[in-house]
């Protein structure tokens, strides 16, 4: 069987999709049970019971609205730009799912573990900002567009300051591999000596998701629904996984950046009985909670508020914390040795 | 085997997107091949082993510099006849300055050569080549290095000094005085005697007279003399 597996072209592919699908099936039930949570929690937080009509406390709503979803009519705008129409939600889904090949949910476990595993997040969450521009230019309503310009402005200005707390967070680390940077949190989290840091990647991957308070692309009371505002029935159900996909793996980069990703927090006994990725999949429940409990409690920024935050607050900050650690672990002499952990 | 069917298949794409960037109708089109185009030479990086170089042309290329193209095309008016006008009388200009620059290119790479010291430690296995890279960058050729980011610095400023423009009109908005503010410096709560409409006094809580010396001189037009209507006609109703 092994033989068969790591040694015949046929039974490499086979593992590949194997691996692909041992990522991707879970996630995307993760995803549909992640509505149901959205909807369970928010409720709870403003006293209502939320669904609980299908199976057992609601357990199958998450279904119910699926099939709701394919079997509606799906409706192309005339004078929209037929390809990219289509394209659009394609790209933004597909993109959410490939990015999932290099989170490692224990030590060396994960379907690709390269050496730049963090650029390669940071390269497809910058790409994730296409689905939404083209999403709102193909459909050729101003609505869509208007929303597709404040996203794509509102990504790239968040972008920026993400990779400089990434920067940091690198500083001490050494590699630019996802199972180093777990591993340097061996002793302490980097929530811990980079707090402020925490924070400033919490809010920025809250822009960067298109998450209240800065669900401004979307902006239902101004621009209807913003760049899906066309779209209907599948084309729109592909956006909607993809961006609680993208919700889901944004709080994994969190947990991974600053919560010691699949490491319990403390190395002693019965914290150590429990399974590495189970861990990670607490602490990426927690933060899908953080998500959650934010968009029941602070109403929408405006526009210039949320650019002034991305470029007059949160860039300079990084960039000062970015220089400081620099600073600090050169004169410490802390600084990690080029070549990684490994 | 397979690295060179990824390579050849690379290439095509990228080849083919190329030519798809100058001659698609739309130019919404044109930037979309563009960033196929990038794409498919940050794969070609990878096929090379150059997996950070990769991995930066999609992130600064793809993820920034393209997304500013495609904003700023897809806002354009443009008008696809006009454009297409004087292409015979400038196709044999553009046809030589591509000439010129394709056979410069050709002389300059076919005698490429680097520098033993230099490509030592990129040679190097036991390195990353990212920090095979870093090590060129910033302890060999640092200063260098700065000075390119100057040149990126001077461009910057420059292009914000030709944006920059402080109208009298302009919609800017003082957020530190918009926080300072608080609900006493702006609205007053009313005490209503029974059976009195609160429609009478202006609503149950009305803009203070402050409110408008609260707002930034210049911000949404200028600054009227006298309150507005709707303030005015409050104050006379609640006095």
């Amino acid at each position: 069987m092994a033989q068969f597996f790591y040694h015949t072209l046929v039974g490499q592919i086979c593992l590949m999709l194997l691996e692909t699908l041992a990522v991707l099936v879970p996630l995307l039930i993760g995803v549909a049970y992640l509505t149901l949570m959205e909807r369970k929690v928010m409720a709870a937080m403003q006293r209502r019971r939320g669904p609980n009509v299908n199976g057992p406390f609601g357990l199958l709503q998450a279904f119910a609205d699926a099939i709701k979803m394919i079997v509606k009519e799906t409706v192309i705008p005339a004078g929209a730009n037929r390809g990219l129409f289509l394209f659009a939600p394609f790209l933004t889904f597909s993109l959410a799912m490939v990015a999932w090949a290099v989170i490692p949910t224990g030590n060396g476990l994960a379907v690709a573990n390269i050496n730049v595993g963090i650029l390669y997040l940071l390269a497809i969450s910058s790409l994730g900002v296409y689905g939404i521009l083209i999403a709102g230019w193909a459909s050729n309503s101003k609505y869509a567009f208007l929303g597709g310009l404040r996203s794509a402005a509102q990504m790239v200005s968040y972008e920026v300051s993400i990779g400089l707390v990434i920067v940091s967070v690198l500083l001490a680390v050494g590699s630019l591999n996802l199972n180093d940077i777990v591993l340097a949190q061996r002793h302490v989290w980097f929530c811990l000596p980079m707090f402020p840091m925490f924070i400033v990647f919490f809010i920025s991957a809250l822009a960067e998701t298109n998450r209240a308070p800065f669900d401004l692309p979307e902006g239902e009371s101004e621009l209807v629904a913003g760049f899906f505002v066309e779209y209907s029935s599948l084309a729109f159900g592909l956006f909607f996984l993809g961006e609680y996909a993208n919700m889901i793996l944004m709080s994994s980069m969190v947990s991974i950046l600053f919560l010691g990703g699949w490491l319990p927090p403390l190395g002693i006994a019965p914290l150590t009985w429990i399974p590495g990725p189970l861990w990670l999949i607490f602490k990426i429940l927690f933060c899908l909670f953080v998500f959650i409990w934010v968009r029941a409690t602070f109403p929408r920024y405006r526009y210039d508020q949320l650019m002034r935050l991305g470029w007059k607050v949160f860039l300079p900050f990084s960039l000062l914390w970015m220089i400081g650690t620099a600073g600090f672990l050169m004169a410490t002499g802390l600084l990690p040795h080029s070549g990684g952990v490994n | 085997m397979m690295a060179q069917l990824v390579f050849y298949i690379f290439t095509a794409v990228l080849l083919f997107s190329a030519c798809m960037v100058i001659t698609a109708r739309n130019p919404v089109h044109s930037v979309l091949f563009l960033i196929l185009t990038f794409f498919n030479a940050s794969g070609l990086f990878l096929v090379a082993g150059a997996e950070f170089l990769a991995m930066l042309l999609v992130i600064v290329y793809v993820g920034a510099v393209a997304v500013l193209f495609l904003f700023v095309v897809m806002m354009l008016d443009v008008d696809f006849g006009q454009l297409r006008e004087g292409f015979q009388k400038y196709a044999p200009l553009g046809g030589c300055v591509g000439g010129i620059l394709f056979a410069e290119l050709v002389l300059a790479f076919s005698h490429w050569e680097m520098a033993p010291s230099r490509a030592a430690p990129i040679a190097a296995p036991e390195l990353t080549n990212t920090a095979a890279l870093g090590g060129l960058i910033y302890t060999h050729y640092v200063l260098l290095f700065q000075a390119c980011g100057l040149v990126l610095l001077v461009a910057m400023i420059g292009a914000i000094t030709l944006t920059l423009r402080e109208k009298a009109t302009g919609r800017r908005q003082n957020i530190t005085r918009q926080h300072a503010r608080t609900r006493a410096d702006t609205l007053e709560m009313l005490e209503l005697d029974l059976g009195e409409s609160v429609a009478d006094r202006g609503g149950f809580l009305r803009p203070k007279s402050s409110y408008n010396e609260i707002a930034v001189p210049g911000s949404f037009g200028l600054v009227p003399e006298t309150p507005t209507n709707e303030v005015a006609s409050n104050k006379e109703k609640g006095a």
